[in-house]
């Protein structure tokens, strides 16, 4: 169990509006080979493999929910969020804890990378080919030397249909 | 000193500060209504609160401010800095006030008029009104504008007054009149923006009254009892803490994290042989256990404690509003989250104030519409599925429809025409709005609206619901409905499909055990499962499918064994089938993650003991999502099923060996559990050999006086509890639990005996469990004396009513000891049942306390119902037995009133009663 626990701050600000100029800190993930970002501020805990309790008649993308520090964490499976193919099973998968209205959720990726400091002026936003249900949950992408970041939006990634019929 | 004075004191105080700083923004922003909403709440709870505890000189003050303030709500007046300096200047008062009634416990003599008067000025808008100046001293008027000044600037011209006036003055402004001097004297050359400073160096009291010389012999008492309130106040205060709840959940995640790095120690010590670190670890285990206890204790309280009140508070209001009122509370041992217990503390008082003063009518009124002239208000608190339920029900004239409906056209809430399309329920829910208040008069006890408003958003709040009930002329009935979050519930743990799930005890009926070797075996009805359990059909729920689970540890399916949770929601009884069921544990509820909440089958998730998280089964989604079948039916059954409680039938007798003789039974109803004590655990307290158990101490108590207690092994004990309580009686063996009917032939002289009888073909001594309770606790009962009763032994019967199992199980076999022939019915409506099936007994003994049909409404219609026992005596047996409870009972028809744990009392209240009965006849 890696627990590389981030700098604590209990309350996080989310979604900082990206201006131009300046920098962001991104935490970066891969899911599927395709590099993602979460803003650091967002992120509560990396975790390792964790044990997770299913949880029988929720939605495909709740994975389950998990014990973190005394606290309950329900595990979503980005994988099918994004409308991906679940993780094969003997791929252990990593977590990044984020704080939704006071609710933790753990995202559930193949492995979370390193926090990079990212220039404004190499965002842009979602092209309009994109798939729609990628354009939903990401705010724009980085262009990176070699490679592409998507921008993850948390909570709108953990506004599934269901969501709002609580 | 009182309890009740010193929580007063601190939440007034408490209060106090938050109104100075409320106030003091109130005067800058004048506009914002939820400020001037919330101080008006709280001088509303000032004011309320002082006048159920009698103290009507702070009363009157809190009452005038309060009518300002409702006048500033209402738009009558416009909020200015006057007003508010005045408002200030009674709240300076209250604390004075407050200051030597803590240390004296009692209000000062004397009153406030001056104030008063000026509040009430103010209030009629006399006083620094409308486009009045903010500056006092020019104001057009000059009696009232001086007056405004006078607390300021009265040491300044004392010259013109009294002493008697100077010494009213000082008394209304206590401290701040030497700070506030200096500003007004300078203000009336200034320009009106200093006019704040009036107000701003008020809030402070204490440092004012501090630096006070104290000149004048008169003031030197005030400034005394000031000085000595201010030591008192940090000695009430180290006495209490109060913590943020943030802090305590806090806590309790820290400790739940460190009872999971305990439980990890745990198993890594349990795959070592020998470690020298198995000694601190095993210390440290003992320790988190009851740190974590502790901390989860800090949270939990029982109902009661906000009810403890409520009494006092009805008691004072039957006075004031001319009114008789008995008040009921059961389940105040129901225990919910401290945060939930604060919020819903003030609503409930609310509502009991309101049902005392709208809901009940006076004497007369009740008596016209054939009430009894004591009007009833019932509490009632319980646990349902994963929620609290707390009833307030009265029985008065129900909710004026006709006056709502008025009251809603009169204040703009809606008109004629949609008031007509509108259903009386729809009507009902118009008392919940803010400023609504349908008596006709503005008493001092409640009509000012701000009742419901506050307790539909405080329990909205907190996630509950609160429904009315309300039948013309009959009555009301508040149902409010709080979540269980964070309440901790025993659950059992069971497994299906390799997933482990949590089911609420308190749901949960029996477990059985169906396998084809077995007695019980599931039949199938076109693929319905089905069980025989005791030549009744039990529905059976497979929680596999329900939860459409899939085996996940391959397709090995044990299905010659399948275990059944009988569960009862409301009248439905059925069966959850598991595969496996593990032991029940000790559970914090916590609420779903919000995208699972619309999954009506679980009502929360929790973490083990093991740190895994679990799902926690909501018996009621499971009960409606398999469709409520066989409600009637079953609730039919259980109807004609009151006849297998007659004492004629067999009774369980646990069977057991202890000291020489013969072997001892005791009715098992009375045992709450059978445990086996390692005797190495056994402390000695007060010189009576204690045990830890469930977190508190056991007493243990051996049959025989002489007994001593090994220092090895595990000895049998008997645990008796009752409430809070427990006790643990030493035996040497349980032998057996038989079904007989109990005759005591012989009645014994020895203590702690009730005498022999034949049981399972033996002479066994059955025993006196109330002897032994009583040794462990003296105060059990209301008395420990345990003669014989040797008294005529023809066979009399005797109706016993009452709620309690205990009791009836307690007083059964000792009144068939005393010579009676008992009938135990569990409550006033099976009792008449029995009337009417026909039985005949020569005395009835009736609890006052039950729930449903009360002991006094039992025996009035008995009495009234012109039936065959209207001859029979009644002896009323009840934990109160004030003489106006006596008066009471005589009037419904008692013939005797006995204090409940009073068992010599009651025999000879039965003796007595039927030799005069025999005498008359």
């Amino acid at each position: 169990m890696s627990n590389a626990k981030l700098p604590a701050t209990t309350k996080k600000s989310k979604g900082d509006e990206i201006t131009s100029g300046g920098s962001q800190d991104y935490v970066t993930m891969t899911i599927a080979d395709q590099l993602f970002g979460i803003p650091v501020l967002q992120v509560q805990d990396v975790l390792g493999h964790q044990r997770i309790t299913r949880i029988p008649l929720a939605p495909p993308e709740v994975a389950g929910s998990l014990n973190l520090r005394g606290r309950i964490v329900t595990a979503i499976d980005v994988r099918l969020r994004l409308g991906l193919t679940s993780r094969p099973k003997d791929k252990p998968g990593m977590s990044i804890v984020v704080d939704l209205r006071g609710e933790l959720y753990s995202l559930m990726v193949d492995s979370v990378g390193e926090v990079l400091s990212l220039s404004n002026d190499d965002f842009e936003r979602n092209p309009a080919t994109l798939d729609p249900r990628w354009r939903e949950v990401s705010t724009g992408i980085y262009r990176l030397n070699g490679q592409l970041m998507v921008v993850l939006d948390v909570p709108r990634l953990l506004n599934f249909t269901t969501m709002e019929a609580a | 000193m009182d309890d009740l004075l010193s929580e007063f004191l601190t939440e007034t105080n408490e209060n106090l500060s938050v109104l100075d700083v409320e106030l003091v923004r109130l005067e800058q922003n004048p506009n914002n209504p939820e400020l001037l909403s919330n101080i008006f709440r709280l001088v509303h709870t000032i004011k309320g609160t002082c006048g159920f505890l009698g103290l009507p000189r702070l009363e009157k003050v809190a009452h005038a401010s309060e009518n300002v303030l409702g006048k500033f709500r209402d738009g009558e007046l416009t909020i200015n800095p006057e007003a508010v300096s005045l408002i200030l200047q009674a709240l300076d008062t209250i604390k004075s006030l407050l200051a030597v009634l803590e240390a004296t416990e009692a209000e000062p003599p004397g009153d406030d008029l001056p104030l008063i008067e000026r509040l009430n000025l103010c209030a009629e808008g006399k006083l620094g009104s409308g486009a009045a100046p903010a500056k006092p001293a020019p104001a057009p008027e000059p009696p009232p504008a001086p007056a405004v000044a006078a607390a300021e600037v009265a040491p300044a011209s004392s010259g013109n007054l009294t002493l008697d006036e100077l010494e009213a003055i000082w008394n209304s402004t206590p401290g701040p009149t030497s700070t506030a001097l200096a500003p007004v004297a300078a203000e009336p050359a200034e320009e009106p923006a200093p006019s704040h400073d009036l107000v701003v160096p008020d809030p402070d009291p204490v440092p004012a009254a501090a630096k006070m010389p104290a000149p004048a012999a008169d003031a030197a008492s005030g400034a005394g009892a000031g000085g000595e309130a201010a030591t008192k106040e940090s000695a009430v205060a180290a006495q209490t803490i109060r913590v943020n709840v943030d802090l305590l959940e806090n806590l309790m995640t820290m400790v739940s994290e460190l009872v999971l790095t305990r439980n990890q120690l745990l198993q890594i010590l349990r795959s070592q042989k020998e470690s020298e670190f198995a000694a601190p670890l095993q210390r440290l285990n003992h320790v988190t256990s009851e740190l974590q206890e502790g901390v989860m204790k800090t949270r939990m309280q029982p109902i009661g404690n906000a009810w403890a009140k409520l009494p006092r508070l009805v008691r004072d209001l039957s006075h004031e509003l001319g009114k008789k009122i008995d008040l009921q509370m059961l389940g105040a041992d129901t225990e919910l989250d401290r945060q939930v217990l604060e919020l819903i503390k003030d609503p409930l008082t609310h509502m009991v104030r309101n049902s005392a003063d709208h809901g009940l009518e006076v004497p007369a009124d009740r008596v016209r519409s054939g009430k009894s002239e004591t009007g009833r208000i019932t509490l009632n608190a319980y646990h349902e599925g994963g929620h609290i339920i707390i009833e307030i029900q009265d029985d008065g004239k129900g909710l004026a429809i006709d006056r709502i409906k008025q009251k809603a056209i009169q204040n703009g809430m809606a008109s004629e025409g949609e008031l007509a399309a509108m259903s009386d329920q729809q009507i009902i829910q118009f008392i919940m709005k803010p400023g609504f208040s349908t008596a006709a008069k503005v008493t001092n006890v409640s009509g000012r609206g701000v009742g419901m408003d506050v307790v539909k958003t405080n329990i909205e709040k907190i996630g509950g619901t609160i429904e009315i009930k309300s039948q013309q002329g009959k009555g009301s009935t508040f149902v409010i409905k709080i979540p269980l979050t964070l309440a901790i519930v025993s659950a059992l743990i069971v497994e299906c499909a390799g997933e482990r799930f949590a089911i609420p005890q308190i749901s949960v009926v029996e477990l059985v055990r169906a396998a084809a070797d077995s007695e019980h075996t599931i039949e199938r009805l076109k693929g319905t499962p089905v069980l025989r359990l005791r030549n009744r059909l039990l529905p059976l729920v497979s929680l596999q499918e329900l939860l459409r689970l899939d085996d996940q540890e391959g397709g090995e399916k044990k299905t010659d064994e399948t275990f059944i949770v009988v569960t009862q929601v409301g009248t439905y009884t059925f069966g959850i089938m598991v595969d496996r069921v593990f032991d029940t544990e000790e559970i914090v509820v916590k609420p779903v993650a919000p995208i699972l909440r619309h999954i009506e089958m679980f009502s929360g998730n929790t973490i083990l003991g093991d740190g895994s998280v679990i799902m926690i089964l909501d018996p009621n989604g499971i009960a409606s999502a398999t469709g409520e079948m066989a409600m009637g039916e079953t609730a039919s059954k259980e109807a004609t099923s009151v006849q297998a409680t007659r004492q004629e039938d067999k009774m369980a007798l646990l069977l057991f060996r202890a000291g020489a003789g013969a072997p001892k039974a005791v009715p098992l109803s009375l045992v709450a559990r059978l445990e086996d004590v390692d005797l190495a655990s056994v402390e000695s307290s007060n010189g009576m050999p204690v045990v830890q158990y469930r977190g508190k101490l056991m007493p243990l108590v051996p049959i025989d006086p002489g007994f001593m207690i090994g220092q090895e092994g595990r000895q049998p004990v008997l645990v008796f509890a009752d409430g809070d309580r427990s006790m643990g009686l030493i035996v040497d063996e349980i032998v057996d639990i038989v079904e007989e009917r109990l005759v005591v032939q012989l009645t014994a002289d020895r203590p702690g005996l009730m005498g022999s009888a034949i049981i399972a073909g033996k002479a066994t001594d059955v025993l006196d469990a109330g002897f032994f309770l009583t040794q462990a606790y003296k105060d059990w009962f209301g008395s420990s004396s345990t003669d014989a009763y040797e008294e005529e032994r023809a066979l009399q019967r005797v109706l016993l009513v009452d709620d309690s199992p205990f009791f009836r199980n307690l007083l059964t076999p000792l009144l068939s000891v005393a010579g009676y022939d008992v009938t135990a019915v569990e409550n006033a409506n099976e009792a008449l049942a029995l009337c009417e099936a026909g039985e005949d007994f020569d005395v009835i003994v009736s609890d006052i306390e039950m729930p449903g049909m009360s002991g006094f409404d039992f025996a009035e219609a008995v009495r009234q119902g012109g039936t065959r026992w209207s001859g029979t005596p009644m002896v009323a047996l009840s934990s109160h037995a004030s003489p106006r409870d006596l008066d009471r009972g005589r009037q419904a028809g008692f013939t005797d009133y006995v204090a409940k744990f009073d068992r010599d009392a009651l025999l000879y209240a039965l003796q007595q009663t039927l030799s005069e009965q025999k005498g008359a006849a």
